[in-house]
Order: structure tokens, then C-alpha cells, then sequence
């Protein structure tokens, strides 16, 4: 078994790097399960009520491509419904980069060949990642069992909940584990995993919502085992689900050790094409660059967003009828909407949803002026004829126009989804077009924040900036309901914007949004003008903790 | 024409007691230093003496605590751009953007300066061996520095400022990189070489200044900084030889016969009357390796800090 010496110090290691973000992650995953089934149990006290909800939302196909099959109508059921596929997926997610972290990107970056050449076995780096991620998917599992039973959902299923969110993040262990030998890169790694993940849950979709026949394809999904297992289930759970990723991990995770005991250090299965051997004219001068480096980035998000929003706005057609099945709910949507007509009201809430995430990737890319700055790639370029406006516009100008591109995606999708269904495509989309397009404005306010952060606090601005989207996407989907005082709903510019389709628009809101921006962005370069580059703060230098070893 | 004038005309790059700090740690103190058109200036100094921050001022990146830094007639902090359309960097620790080929940044780097020659891409791709279609996550430094040095010296600039650029060469690509900064000195160009690779300095130089704790401690061409030094004297002799205590001796190893020690200048004469009157039967003279100068400035430094513990 010399090879897996040294596992345990390896694994050891892989904690305490990730001490921070493992159990934030964990703890994330199992907040938001338990929180969203307190909430059903809340919005549906009643058989009936609930009754009701499966019987509308139920036959919904876009909402069963989003979520699933219900088995069964208690609160423990519909959060199952809500939840089993999705956290599901979070899970899973969780598990690639845990995996992929430890293993192909150290492998990329060096590390593991100084590992390597310690008294440590060719397979003990890719034990250690497993034995990690593993065990953020047991703390997942311990944690939402106690946390849904301490809800007086019913004992076996919490803990069959918990089980097919855990199981779907061990299956997907697997996944990455493999992944992480055939690619000989760590982005190639996670890309491919991630691609397994996009490709199990169009499968689930197709075969929850497609005709009898393909009803198969849910079962060759890890995402449709989670479901499968039919956690708080009329019918009872199905227990023996769970062995079927159990099987798929370990075999998998087998595969991966197969793999990894064959191939040299450092090389992948699967090789990267060749680039071309001189520049297109296409890379010509920062903008070209800045938008060369994120393109691969913004086409992932639009993909996404295509694929969400068009089941979202698909969804459109029943949700009057679902909504009134609770009247709490109802008043909730109202509310995040500020409309009265249901419809308008979950449309305009659907486009709200499309402007956090456009604000989350203007930020991300904002924010990468700070990485390429401290990563010394920014050196390169600025030592050349370009500024240091020109090449911090050209990273804005990714934020602003991806973000634009990601609300027209969201709104043709979503207008087409609806549209179709109800033969009036030609109206639906100009309408939604607009409607998210309106939210433009705010995305642009949280993305020259995020700018001037970066130009005037540099060494804070990644932890604040990110603060601030987490803070006004906490405002504009919970305030509403908790009733926050104006002045603080005042805090998030979508309140600022027109609440379309539907509300009255006004040019002055959005035109004084744009404006706080201009002045945000132009705050940021003039500081940025005036700074060192490559600027660590007052704080650097603090000494880190000592890692001891035993 | 006045001297003034025709000073600058010679100089492209100078500063005069440039010192920055970051925090409490001060990391240039007073630092001159001043290459002339056509020369290659070999900045050598131990890790952390501050070679990389003083480049880093002379590209704009960092703003001066307090002193002068003109380049290229500019001020390099205002005049960012414009200076940088006329001279060529390489970076000490190249980073390049893992997705894009060598090719592709060799030509975005041309770009963004302003133009390179195709040309001279061609034969420079051919000379350091590279292939321009690999991903630059796939290459190893050497090749990351290789790619950073064809795309400055492919570049039409003034000026090269160059940050310890052979650190991951193997000695073929050296050898061709010496080669390359021998025709750049023809062509008229300037170069600023930083390294602690001595030999690099000593084959290639015509100045050096030796940094240390943020100040320059020695400037001068080669055989000016060893005129200040001493001579190693190697010498078998017939019989033993009174060196002991002759003013200008320094660390004498006397082994019997065989005599080892380090001479000043104006001492050589006298010792070598005292060895010649013991009777010689081998001696070596040879003036001191840049390494043995170098040597004297670091632990110098070593000892001052540990005079202070």
C-alpha cells in the first residue's frame, strides 16, 4: 500500500487550506434546504393548501424541468420537490472544485511534484481530495438530517433528503476525480466535470418532462437518483436509490486510481488543441484581449441563462393558478414584483433574478483586474503603451456589455418561452426584452462600485464588492417580505429601477442610476491613476498561523 | 553645444537618490543609478536589494517616495505611455495568460507597443527554439521567459529593461541570448540587465552598478571596480616566504611552500619582491571574478547585520 503513503498529512493539508470555505459552503447548502422547507411549511400549513399546489404545479412541464417529479404532498415532499435536484447540484459542484483543487491544480501548479517527491504514493494527493470532499458531502448529510428533523418534517425523510443531496455530491466525487486525469489542466478538469453535471440535468429535465419512453433518461442522471430516492414520498422512500451513486462514486473514484497509477505526472488523457502560432487581428490592443480572456466565461453564463430563463418565462403560463394556492405566497410575489397582476408580478420578480446574476458576472469581471494585478499579468501589459485607464476600461467593458448581453438573454429567452406556449411571441418578447433590459442601469451602479473599490481600497476591494451584491440581492428578494423600511430598500438600485412588465416607466430613475455609475467608475480610475500598482495594503506582512505537523 | 545637453543626450535613463518605502520596510534609500545610450548596464545586487522595485518605478508601476527618476527624457510616472512606446520589459517572474498560444502574445505584446518586426519574430522564434503554437499554460518557465524575451527583442525600442531574464534559460538558450544582446549594442540600443548570474554581467556589460539595502554601494565600468579591488596571488615557492604582517596582505593562507592571499593594488610590488626573494617555482595573478566583488558587498551587508543582532 505504499501508495498512499503520506495520505493522512495530505489530507490534513487539504483541511487546512480549506478551512475557510468548506464549511461556509456546507453550512450554505443546508441554510438555504432548511430555510426554504421552514418557508413551505409556513406558506402551505394545510393538506388542501398543499393539495392544491401539487395538483397545478405538478403537470407545469417547465417547472418539472427545473425541479423534478413531487412524490407526495406533505411540506417534507414539496421541499423535496423544490430542493432534492438543486442542492443536488450545489452539492456536486462543491465536490468538483474540492477535487479538482487538490488534485489537477496543484498537479498544474507544481505543488504535487514537491509533494511527490517526499515519501508520499502516487495515489495519496487524489485520496487525500476525496477524503475531503467526501467529508464535506457527510457534513452536508449530518447537517440537513438534524436540521429538517429538528423542523418536524419526519425523522426518515430528513434523512433521506439529506442522504440524495449527500449521495449526488459523492457521485459527482467520482465524476471529478476522473475528470482530473483526463485533462491535463485543472480549468479543462473542472470544465469537463462541470459539463457531466449541464449534461445529467438536461437528461433528468428530458426525461421528467418528456414522453413515457424517455422516462429512462432520468435514471442515467445522478441528479435523477436524488429524485428518485422520493425523500418524504406518499409511497414511502426508496431506500435502495441510494446505493446506485454510492456504486457510481466508488467505482468511478476507482477508475480515477486506475488511471492515476497508469499515467505519467503532469500529462492528461485528453490534450489540448494547439493555439494558433501568431495572433488573429482580433487580439489587438487591450479590449480585444480583455474580451478574449472572458469570452469563454460569458458564453458558459449566456448558456445558462438561455437555459433558465426560457424554462422560467415557459413557467409563466401556470403560475397564476399555482400562486393562488397561497396566499402568503402570493403576497410575497406581489410584493418582490410591486404589481398587481400575478403575471406581471412573477416576471417582473424572474427579471430581478436576471439582474443579480448579471450584477454577480459585472462584478467577477471587475474583479479581475484585482487577480490580474496581483497574479503579475497586468505587469506585461502595462508596461507597454497602454495606460492604465485604457486597460482598466477594457476590463469594464467586459462587465458592462456581458452584463447588457446576459439581460437581452434572459429577456428573448424567457419572452420566447412564454411567447410559444401562448402563440403571442411576437408581443412577449419586445416586452421582456425591455423589461430586463431596465434592470441595466442597476447592474452597471453595482459594477462601477465594484470599480471604484478596486481603483481606491484595491487590497479590500474583492471582499467588499462582493459583500455588497451579496447585501442588495438580500434587500431586493427578502426585503419585500420582511417589509424593510424604505430607506434601506432605497439601498439597492433595482428598487431604483422601473418594475417591468407591467409598472410605470420613468426615464429619470434609470438616467440618475447611469449617472451614479459614471461618477462610481470614474472614482475608481482616477485612483487607480494614482496608486502603486501591484499594492498589497497596510496590512501586509502580518505573519500567518504555523502549520504544525504532529 | 553646453555639457548639460550633451549629457542628456547620452543618458536614457537616470535617477538620483530615488528612494520608496512599502509600510515600515524601506525598500530603495537613495538609489542612483545611470545608463548611457549603448551600453548594456548590468544592475547586480542580492535577492531583495530592490533591483525589481526600481524597474518597477522606472515603468510607472510604482509611484516615488522622494528623488528623481528621468527616463528616456520623460518622467516615467506622468509620461507612462509615451516612454513605453520606446522601450521593451521583461519581467523578472514572466506571468502570461494561460489560454493564449506563445504566438498569440508574442504578437499581442508587438501590438500593444506599438508594431514589432515580423521578420525579426521569425528569427528569433527560430533561434530560441520555440514552438508559438503551445498554450502558454503548457510551457515551463524557461519558455515563458522566452517568449517575454523574443517579444521585447523583437520590438524596435530604445530601451530594454531586462529583470533577471535568463533565470530559466538552459546555457544553449543563454548563449543565444548573449548573442542577441551583443547585436542589440550594435544596433545603438541600451539595456539595463538585472541578474545576480555574475558571469552574465561579466561577458556582457560595459557598466555595472551593484545595489544593496536600496542603495548603490559601486558603479563603474569593470575594470574601474576592480582597480578599488585586490588581486588573488597563488604562488609554489622554493622556501618559506615572509608575508606576515606587509601592509596591503589580506587573508593569507601560508601552507608550507604554497602561499595563498588576497593583495592590494599598491601593495603588489612589495609582495612580490618577498616572493621572489623565497624563490618562485609557480604563481597565478588574476584579478578578482565579479563574484569575489560581489561576494565583498554582500557580506559586507551580512556582517553589518550581524554586528546589529
Amino acid at each position: 500500500m505504499t501508495g498512499f503513503a503520506g495520505t493522512g498529512q495530505l489530507a490534513k493539508l487539504a483541511f487546512r487550506r480549506d478551512a475557510g470555505i468548506l464549511p461556509a459552503c456546507t453550512a450554505g447548502i443546508v441554510v438555504v434546504v432548511a430555510t426554504v422547507a421552514r418557508d413551505l411549511k409556513v406558506l402551505y400549513p394545510t393538506e388542501a393548501r398543499r393539495l392544491a399546489l401539487a395538483q397545478t404545479a405538478g403537470p407545469n412541464a417547465a417547472l418539472r424541468f427545473l425541479y423534478g417529479r413531487l412524490a407526495g404532498t406533505s411540506v417534507g415532499a414539496l421541499a423535496t420537490w423544490r430542493f432534492a435536484v438543486w442542492a443536488g447540484c450545489c452539492s456536486a459542484v462543491l465536490a468538483i472544485f474540492i477535487v479538482i483543487r487538490h488534485t489537477r491544480a496543484d498537479e498544474q501548479a507544481g505543488r504535487l511534484e514537491l509533494v511527490g517527491s517526499a515519501a508520499v504514493g502516487r495515489q495519496a494527493p487524489l485520496t487525500a481530495a476525496l477524503i475531503a470532499a467526501a467529508a464535506a458531502n457527510v457534513t452536508i448529510i449530518g447537517l440537513a438530517t438534524l436540521w429538517l428533523a429538528a423542523l418536524k418534517l419526519g425523522g426518515a425523510g430528513s434523512a433521506a433528503l439529506a442522504l440524495a443531496i449527500g449521495t449526488c455530491g459523492l457521485a459527482f466525487t467520482g465524476v471529478a476525480a476522473v475528470a482530473a486525469q483526463l485533462a491535463a489542466t485543472a480549468r479543462g478538469a473542472r470544465g469537463l466535470a462541470l459539463a457531466v453535471l449541464g449534461a445529467a440535468f438536461v437528461l433528468r429535465g428530458v426525461g421528467d418532462t418528456g414522453p413515457a419512453g424517455l422516462s429512462w433518461l432520468s435514471w442515467a442522471s445522478p441528479l435523477g437518483w436524488a429524485e428518485f430516492v422520493r425523500a418524504y414520498g406518499t409511497a414511502g422512500e426508496r431506500w435502495w436509490v441510494l446505493a446506485v451513486p454510492l456504486t457510481a462514486g466508488a467505482a468511478l473514484a476507482g477508475v480515477a486510481f486506475a488511471l492515476a497509477a497508469w499515467r505519467d505526472h503532469g500529462a492528461g488523457l485528453v490534450h489540448g488543441r494547439p493555439g494558433r502560432p501568431a495572433a488573429s487581428g482580433l487580439l489587438r490592443g487591450p479590449f480585444g484581449l480583455a474580451w478574449r480572456l472572458q469570452s469563454g466565461v460569458l458564453l458558459g453564463w449566456l448558456a445558462g441563462y438561455v437555459a433558465i430563463f426560457a424554462s422560467l418565462g415557459a413557467a409563466t403560463k401556470g403560475v397564476g393558478a399555482i400562486f393562488n394556492t397561497s396566499a402568503v405566497l402570493k403576497r410575497y410575489l406581489l410584493r418582490i414584483g410591486y404589481q398587481h397582476v400575478i403575471i406581471n408580478a412573477y416576471l417582473s420578480a424572474v427579471m430581478l433574478l436576471a439582474g443579480l446574476g448579471a450584477a454577480a458576472f459585472a462584478t467577477s469581471a471587475v474583479l479581475r483586474l484585482r487577480t490580474d494585478e496581483t497574479g503579475n499579468v497586468a505587469e506585461s501589459v502595462l508596461a507597454t503603451a497602454t495606460g492604465r485607464i485604457r486597460w482598466a476600461l477594457s476590463y469594464c467593458s467586459v462587465a458592462a456589455g456581458g452584463a447588457g448581453l446576459l439581460l437581452a438573454a434572459a429577456g428573448l429567452s424567457s419572452g420566447l418561452g412564454y411567447g410559444v406556449l401562448t402563440g403571442s411571441v411576437g408581443t412577449q418578447v419586445p416586452h421582456l426584452l425591455g423589461a430586463a433590459l431596465a434592470r441595466w442601469p442597476a447592474v452597471l451602479v453595482l459594477a462601477a462600485l465594484a470599480a471604484a473599490l478596486y481603483g481606491l481600497l484595491p487590497w479590500e476591494s474583492t471582499a467588499v464588492a462582493w459583500a455588497v451584491v451579496s447585501l442588495v440581492a438580500f434587500i431586493a428578494l427578502l426585503g419585500p417580505s420582511l417589509q424593510f423600511p424604505a430607506a434601506l430598500m432605497d439601498l439597492s438600485p433595482f428598487t431604483q429601477t422601473p418594475r417591468l412588465p407591467g409598472g410605470p416607466v420613468a426615464a429619470g430613475p434609470l438616467l440618475w442610476l447611469c449617472a451614479v455609475a459614471a461618477a462610481l467608475g470614474t472614482a475608481g480610475l482616477l485612483g487607480l491613476r494614482r496608486r502603486d500598482v501591484g499594492d498589497l495594503g497596510p496590512f501586509h506582512g502580518v505573519p500567518g498561523r504555523v502549520f504544525r505537523a504532529p | 553645444m553646453s555639457e548639460a545637453s550633451v549629457r542628456d543626450e547620452n543618458v536614457v535613463l537616470r535617477t538620483a537618490g530615488l528612494t520608496k518605502r512599502f509600510g515600515r520596510t524601506t525598500a530603495l534609500d537613495g538609489l542612483d543609478l545611470e545608463v548611457r545610450a549603448g551600453e548594456v548596464h548590468a544592475f547586480l545586487g542580492p535577492n531583495g536589494a530592490g533591483k525589481t522595485t526600481t524597474i518597477r518605478i522606472l515603468l510607472g508601476l510604482l509611484r516615488k517616495d522622494g528623488g528623481q527618476a528621468v527616463l528616456l527624457g520623460g518622467d516615467p510616472w506622468r509620461d507612462a505611455v509615451e516612454l513605453h512606446r520606446r522601450l521593451a520589459y521583461v519581467p523578472g517572474d514572466v506571468t502570461l495568460w494561460p489560454a493564449l498560444s506563445g504566438g498569440e502574445i508574442i504578437d499581442l505584446l508587438g501590438r500593444l507597443r506599438g508594431g514589432l518586426d515580423p521578420g525579426r519574430r521569425r528569427t528569433l522564434i527560430d533561434r530560441f527554439d520555440l514552438d508559438p503554437t503551445k498554450k502558454a499554460r503548457a510551457y515551463s518557465t524557461g519558455n515563458r521567459q522566452k517568449v517575454a524575451l523574443i517579444a521585447a527583442l523583437a520590438s524596435d525600442a530604445e530601451l530594454l529593461l531586462l529583470d533577471e531574464p535568463t533565470a530559466g534559460l538552459d546555457p544553449l538558450m543563454e548563449a543565444v541570448f548573449r548573442d542577441c544582446v551583443n547585436a542589440e549594442r550594435q544596433q545603438g540600443r541600451a539595456i539595463l540587465l538585472s541578474s545576480h548570474i555574475l558571469a552574465e554581467a561579466e561577458a556582457l556589460s560595459d557598466r555595472v552598478t551593484i545595489i544593496r539595502a536600496g542603495r548603490a554601494v559601486e558603479t563603474g565600468t569593470l575594470a574601474e571596480l576592480r582597480h578599488l579591488t585586490r588581486t588573488s596571488v597563488d604562488a609554489e615557492l622554493a622556501g618559506p616566504a615572509d608575508l606576515d604582517g606587509l601592509p596591503g596582505v589580506h587573508d593569507l593562507v601560508a601552507d608550507g611552500q604554497h602561499v595563498r592571499c588576497q593583495v592590494d593594488q599598491a601593495a603588489l610590488d612589495a609582495v612580490l619582491g618577498r616572493l621572489h626573494q623565497a624563490g618562485v617555482r609557480a604563481l597565478t595573478c588574476r584579478p578578482p571574478t565579479l563574484e569575489e566583488l560581489f561576494l565583498r558587498h554582500y557580506s559586507s551587508e551580512r556582517s553589518v547585520a550581524g554586528a546589529q543582532r
